[in-house]
This record gives structure tokens, C-alpha cells and sequence, in this order.
């Protein structure tokens, strides 16, 4: 069964842009498996290297983020392709939190049934909190899940966390298939009488 | 008070409320393809599950397989992998592909609508973003992941929340020039790429209702490009001649029966809405993008806008095109006309209609890719294929193809593709520095004849 989460801690990696969507997430060439093993390594791929092989200056390739855990960044992250690859690069990477402006939702949905945990909060308490973490790298920051409370250097923020999401990271049920799966008679007879 | 179309859908497939407060889902009919299904299979056979419904999901193979090299085994392995791994998977589980054995496969968007699998008041799913493409039917269709792509196949349900409902009203005339996807860019142009969030569009108006079932579906495919995860019309004559007798669709007495069913989940006159939007259709050109996101979406008559944000700035540092000036004239190296956006037989013949006794820029490579295997078939009985090829263009097997390139057919170094897809988004058709600008079919080809973004008008 899942574990339940209560609380998150980690050191941010500040992912400065908007709408950072899933084929900046993970490029589609790495889609072309038949497993989503060794997706970690490729997260953010063609941000993080010139095609010539260098790497850039994303904050992943910045020694000072080194062991992350939670990604801050700005509006509509993860807009784009249904590819459960993205969250799965992230979460493979050493994620598991991402704080945004806000979250295109069926990336939303597929980082919830991994227990990816996405949380919202205005622009600029996010800028706030960037300017923090780039000015001190090893900041300690953490989520209290049942009081949707991130705190970040003494500093505590209410940030939303959505009830379906917050219970079921509570109760261990945000991997979905259990409790669909427990309703099969309700939906064999509901399959009975639908009109097609 | 009245009832909207989505409003209906949702109550007639609700199975209960879960413990998460999320809504227990039933998924009519169920699409698969190759990329985000082998994991599902895989996650199924872990937990001993079996698939419940079998006779309600449908596969194909469409973003890894070749446009020009069908031979098997595949020259890439890993594909020929994915493609024996969904062979198997469907075989394993009884479940319907459409394939490349019997010569049945496509884009599984057009597939679904052209087998007649698609239709009004049904729920469809599939582990794809562009699957509001069905809505087009008046169906609530939308793409998931694939654990929700295994939660359908073991349960044939999902937990999801509803969505809030905003009526798009699409008035007046059109202009010369102007088809289905410039009115779905001129939207996202006006409401941004996650203006559409917590919403399902329903399209509407005059210029809708005039419109062909492949216009809808281009408009419906590219709903999420503006955020909304779902985009439908209402069912019509249009609608319901267009399933009559496809393969797949109820046939005698069951087509009345479903008829009755289908004109019952259209909205109600008097039913309520979130939001209301009004466009006034003789407001919009021909479109075409100049950035890194949908949204970055111009007039052709217009110019480049100044950057106002780092994002813009970023895109057009990118794209490699001044703020102020027009777009008309920014050479091209490939022309791009298919994917599920703009890859059936109506799109092939507006291309058709321009390209015919012209030629192609040596500059430019021409890929005309056939949304699907009867797409190909009747653009070849029309003669298109020949008009294409005189014109220079590639004419290729069916597939997503340069969509975004996870087969071979891929932009090499900061080549620009006028392209007829969906997404400009850096790195999309096959490299890390390609450049995507997305245009109608008609501009495709207008591109492809004069190597540069141009006015089609002036081929009218």
C-alpha cells in the first residue's frame, strides 16, 4: 500500500519561468520506451545542455542545488502533452514537491496519483520566496500538509493544497486504483444501463 | 433552468462520489496508442488485474511509427519494440487494433471518428492531450496519464473533478483565408495558453454550426493549447450524417435508439454557463505564431508585438525574429502539413487547391502526411497525392510524424518548420534548437511555394 504523507522538507531549486511545458519537461525523443526507468536523468534535458553537450546555467546544473527536493516556479507549469513521463522525470529526478503560480491540469492530476504533491501560491510570495533561495541556497523548507502551510526560513505561508488532493496524501489513497477498483458491481450494473 | 451539453454527460456517467470528494467516472469508450499505454499494461500485469471492459478500448500505433520505411522490424529498435509491445498488449487483453497488419491504423484521433466509434454523449479518454479532438462529436473527451490510462483499463473508470463550462460564441463571417485553426489560434491568442484552466469549452455560434466535422474537430483538438483539457459542440445533422454508416456505428433500429440519446445530451436553450465569450469571426485573418507557446499568435497583417515579459523576450531570442516586424517573409526550411490538428482529407484538399501546378522552393522540404491509412487512400483516389508530389512535397505514409518527431521525420539544428500541428514549443519537432511556426494548411502551402511565411490571400 501507498505511505502517507504528512510533511515534506527539503532545499528548493528555483525554476524561474512561465509556462514550462512538458516537452521542455522531458523531450518526446526519451518518450520512446517502453518503461519510464531512467527518466530522472533526462528531466529538463535540452535545458540543461546546449546541443553541442555543454551545460547551461539551469539551476539543475548549479552546484549550489545540489540535492533539491522542491521546485519553485512560476505560472502554468507543465502545460502542454498528457505525458505521465513529465511527473515521472521529476519525481525520478529527486522531487517531490513543486510550488507554481498555478499547474496545467492533467499534469496536475498525473503528479497527484504519484504523489508528486503540487501546491499554489501568488506571484509574489513566490517571487519572495525565489529571492530567497537563490540569495541563500541551503534554506530549509517544509510542507505541513494537513495545515497547507509551507514554511520557508521562519517565514509561514498559506499556500492551497486541494482538499481531494490533501486527504488522500493524508490517508495513503492518492494512488486512485484501489478505491475505483472496490466499486466493480456498482459499475457492472451502471455499464448495463448505459445507452451505448 | 436548462442543462448544457456537458453538464448532461457528466450526471448520465457518474458512478459516486469517492472518498476524496473526486467524482467516480465511467469512461465510455476508451483509446489507446502506443507511447503511453506499454507502462499501463505493465503496472496491470504487476497487480494481477485483468482489463475490465476489453470492448471498449480501441488501439492504434501512430507517434513512433515510420512515414517512410514501413518495413518491420523498424530501423530504430526501440520503436519496433513499442510497436510489438502494443501488438501484444491488445492481443493479450482482447482489445481492438487498429493496426498495421491490416492496414487500419492513423492518428488515433482520426481514427476513432472515421471508424465511428466516436459519438455524441459519450465520455472518452486516452492517454493523449489532443483527445478533445472527439468533442467535435459531442462527446466530453480528454486526455489523461497513463495511471489513469491503467485505472480505465482495470476499472473502466477514473476519478476526476468536474469542470466549470464556458460558451464560446463563434459569430459572423469569415474572411477569405480564414479556416478552423486560425479561430481556435485567434482564441488562445485572446485568452492565453491557461486561460481555458478548470474548463471545458463548448464552441458555439453561426460559424460553427456552417462548419464541416473536420473544421470542429481541428477547433476542439487544440482547446487544451488554450488550457482547457476539454473542448465540444453541439451535435447536429452535420454530426449525425457523419457517423451514419462508418463501421462502427449503431446500425438499424440501434441507430434510431441512439439518435434518441444523442439529440437528449445536446444543451438546453435556457442552460447555464460559468463564463460567456462572444467573437465576432469577421475580426480574424489568417493567423500565424511568431513564438514558443500557441498563445504567441498574431494576424498576419500584424507585427511582431514588443516583448513584455521574459518569456517573450525569450521567444523571440529563439525564434530569431524582431519585435515590430511582420512575419510575412521569414524563411522557412520545412513544410509540415498533417497530425491530428489539421491532418484529414479536407485539410489535404484546401493544400491541394493551392499547391496544384505550382512548385515548392528548393529551399524547403514538403512532408504531406495522411492523418491516417483512409485519409491516404482517399486523398489518392482525388488525385491530391499526385498534386502534392508535382508541387515537390513528400507524399508519406500516415503517422503524427513531425508533430513531434519521435520518429525520424525531425528538424535538424534551428531549421523552421511552417508547420500545420499544434504546438510551437521549443525543441517540439525534433530538435533543441527547431523552430515551429504554426500556420493553417493553406499558409503551410503557401510557405512551402515561396520558402517564407506569406499572405495566402493573394492565392485566393
Amino acid at each position: 500500500m501507498l505511505t502517507v504523507i504528512k510533511e515534506i522538507k527539503g532545499k528548493g531549486l528555483p525554476l524561474r519561468g512561465d509556462d514550462i511545458d512538458t516537452d521542455r519537461i522531458i523531450p518526446a525523443r526519451f518518450l520512446i520506451s517502453t518503461t519510464f526507468e531512467g527518466l530522472g536523468d533526462s528531466a529538463f534535458c535540452d535545458e540543461r545542455f546546449s546541443p553541442d553537450g555543454t551545460p547551461t546555467n539551469h539551476p539543475m546544473n548549479d552546484k549550489k542545488f545540489n540535492g533539491s527536493t522542491i521546485i519553485i516556479t512560476n505560472n502554468n507549469f507543465g502545460c502542454g502533452s498528457s505525458r505521465e513521463h513529465a511527473p515521472q522525470a521529476i519525481k525520478r529526478a529527486g522531487y517531490n514537491l513543486i510550488l507554481a503560480e498555478s499547474f496545467a491540469e492533467i499534469f496536475y492530476g498525473n503528479s497527484s496519483v504519484l504523489g508528486l504533491v503540487c501546491i499554489t501560491l501568488d506571484k509574489n510570495n513566490i517571487e519572495t520566496i525565489l529571492k530567497s533561495i537563490e540569495t541563500n541556497p541551503d534554506t530549509e523548507i517544509s510542507m505541513d500538509i494537513e495545515k497547507s502551510e509551507l514554511s520557508v526560513a521562519g517565514t509561514v505561508y498559506k499556500v492551497e493544497l486541494k482538499d481531494a488532493l490533501k486527504s488522500s496524501l493524508l490517508n495513503g489513497s492518492y494512488d486512485t486504483i484501489a478505491e475505483l477498483a472496490s466499486n466493480k458491481d456498482e459499475v457492472k450494473t451502471f455499464e448495463k444501463n448505459l445507452p451505448y | 433552468m436548462g442543462k448544457n451539453l456537458f453538464q448532461k454527460v457528466w450526471e448520465r456517467h457518474t458512478i459516486k462520489k469517492l472518498s476524496n470528494g473526486q467524482t467516480q467516472l465511467f469512461i465510455g469508450l476508451h483509446l489507446l496508442h502506443e507511447v503511453t499505454s506499454p507502462q499501463a499494461f505493465s503496472m496491470l500485469r504487476e497487480l494481477g488485474l485483468k482489463v475490465a471492459y476489453p470492448e471498449r478500448s480501441f488501439a492504434t500505433h501512430d507517434h513512433i511509427i515510420p512515414t517512410d520505411n514501413l518495413t518491420r522490424p523498424f530501423a530504430d529498435n526501440i520503436a519496433e519494440e513499442m510497436m510489438q509491445a502494443i501488438e501484444k498488449n491488445t492481443s493479450d487483453f482482447g482489445i481492438k487494433l487498429f493496426g498495421i497488419k491490416d492496414n487500419s491504423y492513423g492518428v488515433i484521433h482520426i481514427v476513432g471518428p472515421e471508424e465511428g466509434l466516436t459519438q455524441p454523449g459519450m465520455t472518452i479518454a486516452c492517454g493523449d492531450s489532443h483527445t478533445a479532438t472527439h468533442g467535435a462529436f459531442g462527446a466530453i473527451a480528454f486526455g489523461v496519464g497513463t495511471s489513469q490510462v491503467r485505472d480505465i483499463l482495470a476499472t473502466q473508470t477514473i476519478s476526476i473533478n468536474p469542470f466549470k463550462v464556458r460558451r464560446i460564441n463563434f459569430n459572423g463571417k469569415l474572411n477569405k483565408g480564414v479556416y478552423a485553426k486560425d479561430l481556435i489560434l485567434f482564441l488562445i491568442s485572446k485568452l492565453g495558453v491557461n486561460g481555458g484552466l478548470g474548463y471545458a469549452y463548448e464552441f458555439a455560434g453561426n460559424a460553427i454550426d456552417e462548419m464541416s466535422m473536420e473544421g470542429r474537430m481541428t477547433i476542439c483538438n487544440m482547446a487544451i493549447e488554450g488550457g482547457a483539457r476539454v473542448g465540444y459542440m453541439n451535435p447536429d445533422e452535420k454530426t449525425f450524417a457523419y457517423i451514419k454508416d462508418k463501421p462502427y456505428a449503431p446500425k438499424g433500429a440501434d441507430y434510431d435508439k441512439a439518435l434518441t440519446y444523442w439529440k437528449s445530451i445536446a444543451s438546453d436553450s435556457d442552460a447555464q454557463y460559468d463564463d460567456i465569450i462572444d467573437i465576432d469571426v469577421s475580426t480574424i485573418e489568417p493567423m500565424t505564431t511568431w513564438g514558443i507557446t500557441p498563445e504567441m499568435a498574431i494576424n498576419i497583417d500584424e507585427n511582431v508585438p514588443q516583448p513584455t515579459t521574459p518569456l517573450m523576450q525569450e521567444a523571440l531570442d529563439y525564434i530569431k525574429v524582431d519585435a515590430g516586424k511582420s512575419m510575412i517573409g521569414f524563411p522557412i526550411h520545412v513544410a509540415f502539413i498533417g497530425s491530428c490538428t489539421n491532418g484529414r482529407i479536407e485539410d489535404f484538399r484546401l493544400a491541394a487547391s493551392i499547391l496544384k501546378g505550382k512548385k515548392i522552393s528548393p529551399n524547403v522540404q514538403g512532408l504531406a502526411v495522411p492523418g491516417s491509412v483512409i485519409v491516404k487512400k482517399q486523398a489518392e483516389d482525388e488525385g491530391l497525392d499526385k498534386i502534392f508530389k508535382d508541387a515537390g512535397f513528400e507524399w508519406r505514409e500516415p503517422g503524427c510524424s513531425m508533430c513531434l518527431a519521435m520518429n525520424s521525420d525531425r528538424l535538424v539544428g534551428d531549421q523552421v518548420a511552417a508547420s500545420s500541428s499544434n504546438r510551437n514549443f521549443k525543441g517540439r519537432q525534433g530538435s533543441s534548437t527547431g523552430r515551429t511556426i504554426l500556420l493553417n494548411p493553406a499558409m503551410v502551402a503557401v510557405a512551402a511555394i515561396e520558402g517564407k511565411i506569406a499572405d495566402v490571400r493573394k492565392y485566393l
